[in-house]
């Protein structure tokens, strides 16, 4: 599903930041992406994300290398991919329902579609019946779990986590961890960056660990 | 994850187009789906500009304000070339009698001058007739009214044959007519028309130019106030394009949001131009009957207003358009 094939990223300021770094995620597989700060894994992530692009090697994504993309490509790219974030990145001024449409509006599907498929996606992370509200007036955890949901909603094969439960409290955390399994089952692959080496642990899903810019271990 | 299986899609292709198919309406849903992003971007636009109105008042004030100038000037072009338009077919001649020719003796003189071949008609403003014309549309009753003498001279007003047509033998009758011993002075109107004609198409030209410079202030000024709106709502941009949004998807409401701003300074130019004329409508009148009612003020058509609308709106999406075009080039994600 995800493959790195020697991939390295160098900045003219910092020199390489990922050293031929080779690993496969296959369908369906969940995988932490850890590593101390600045070991590299924001630069992975973007990777995959189109946001930069590798140095040397390739990214291939569902059999298609990432490399020949074109800038006007990215977009339909990027909807084959979830991400989820720290800090959610919600709009604070739309309600709930808005936040977790985006993706679904951005492809031009019909009003009704939208409807049907937002309130499914909303019922996969438990929040049902909130989609009128705002972010703000939710908590963390339930902004969270907006993020989820729309990262989710029209069923990416590939969702990216970017420390998705670092503002969160253990309990919390989990149940986070319980829904990436849920999608795992049916299929998604899911790649998340973590700290919480507690968590990692007690979860006992591959993990890709790097150190300096270099896979260590996967 | 099963039915990305089935299709083996170039990343280009959109991935949802096998999934509008699994919700059974296929292209229809399609088209369906780009018409509410449509409708969604319009409304969503104009929502946002009615929900924080001083955002945009203040740049709709200014754009109105420069687009019933270059209206405005244009309206005044528009009246005063109908003014010599209408004059154009006249050829009168007047003549301005000397102080000392009595109304009995120009009565005859004016008899002599119908006499003439060339001559269709004559009339005779005789003092008193000249002075009260001029109490009533001058606004100066008082100070004539002071003046112990009426300083005005009889005037005689000749007409030529239709048949004279040519500016050469019009300029023969006038000198004629000029030598009488009779007359004082004589202006024929057919000089002064072609003075104005010459003044107007001047003006023409000028507003012509300045249109030009003020359509490129409205593009500039709605291009300023639509980058400072992508500045606004940088984070919305980035999220949008972190779910793979295309850059028309996100230009879209910025568009449109230009298109309003371009409409509605539109609209109020319309209304400053017309309150304006409304106001000098009565003064215009009063002139107009100075000359017979030879001209009657003309206000925006209906083709006129839409060409208004058409060139505020345009100007302000072609502004905006310009600016979106730099401005999310350098909004990138990271």
């Amino acid at each position: 599903m995800l493959k790195f094939e020697h991939v390295t990223k160098r900045y003219h300021e910092t020199g390489d930041v990922l050293k031929d770094v080779t690993f496969h995620l296959q369908r369906g597989e969940i995988a932490f992406l850890t590593g101390h700060s600045g070991a590299g894994k924001s630069t992975l992530l973007k990777l995959i994300a189109l946001i930069e692009r590798p140095t040397r090697g390739q990214i291939i994504l569902d059999g298609h290398s990432l490399n020949h993309i074109k800038e006007n490509q990215i977009p339909y790219l990027r909807r084959k991919m979830g991400f989820i974030f720290q800090d959610y990145k919600l709009l604070q001024d739309r309600t709930v329902f808005d936040n977790v449409a985006l993706p679904l509006v951005i492809t031009g599907q019909s009003h009704h579609d939208i409807a049907r498929r937002v309130r499914a996606s909303l019922d996969k992370v438990g929040l049902l019946g909130k989609e009128r509200q705002y972010p703000l007036a939710l908590s963390g955890g339930e902004q969270q779990r907006v993020g989820i949901a729309r990262a989710v909603v029209n069923k990416p094969p590939l969702i990216i986590a970017d420390e998705p439960t670092g503002n969160l409290d253990p309990e919390l955390s989990a149940e986070i961890m319980t829904l990436f399994e849920s999608f795992q089952q049916v299929g998604v692959t899911v790649l998340i960056a973590s700290h919480d080496l507690f968590l990692i642990k007690k979860l006992n899903h591959r993990v890709l660990t790097l150190d300096h810019g270099q896979l260590i271990a996967s | 994850m099963k039915q990305n299986k089935s299709t083996k899609h170039r990343p280009q292709t959109k991935p949802n187009n096998s999934k509008n198919k699994i919700s059974g309406s296929g292209f229809f849903s399609k088209i369906e789906g780009y018409r509410d992003q449509h409708a969604h971007a319009l409304f969503s636009s104009l929502g946002r500009m009615v929900a924080s109105p001083f955002a945009s008042i203040v740049t709709i004030v200014v754009l109105a304000i420069t687009i019933s100038l270059a209206g405005g000037f244009y309206m005044l072009v528009v009246n005063v070339q109908q003014l010599t338009g209408s004059l154009e077919d006249s050829n009168q001649i007047s003549l301005f009698l000397k102080d000392d020719v009595s109304d009995a003796y120009a009565a005859e003189f004016a008899d002599t001058l119908k006499q003439n071949v060339n001559v269709q008609s004559v009339t005779i403003i005789s003092k008193e007739k000249g002075l009260q014309e001029f109490e009533t549309y001058s606004g100066f009753g008082s100070a004539i009214n002071a003046l112990e003498v009426n300083p005005l001279p009889i005037v005689v007003q000749v007409l030529p044959k239709d048949t004279l047509v040519d500016e050469q033998s019009l300029i023969a009758l006038f000198d004629e007519l000029k030598r009488s011993a009779e007359v004082d002075q004589a202006q024929m109107d057919m000089q002064w028309v072609k003075r104005l004609q010459s003044i107007v198409a001047i003006a023409k030209r000028g507003t012509t130019l300045l249109a030009l410079m003020l359509a490129i202030a409205v593009i500039f000024v709605t291009g300023n106030t639509i980058r400072l709106e992508v500045h606004n709502r940088r984070d919305e941009i980035v999220i949008a394009r972190l779910v793979g949004a295309t850059n028309s998807f996100i230009q879209r409401p910025f568009l449109y949001n230009g298109f309003w701003i371009g409409f509605v300074s539109g609209v109020m130019a319309w209304f400053i131009i017309t309150i304006m004329m409304l106001i000098l409508k009565q003064s215009v009148e009063k002139l107009s009957a100075l000359y017979n009612d030879a001209f009657k003020m003309l206000f925006f058509s209906y083709s006129e207003t839409f060409v208004l609308l058409g060139i505020s709106c345009l100007l302000a999406v072609l502004g905006s358009c310009a600016v979106l075009q730099f401005q999310l080039r350098y909004t990138k994600l990271n």
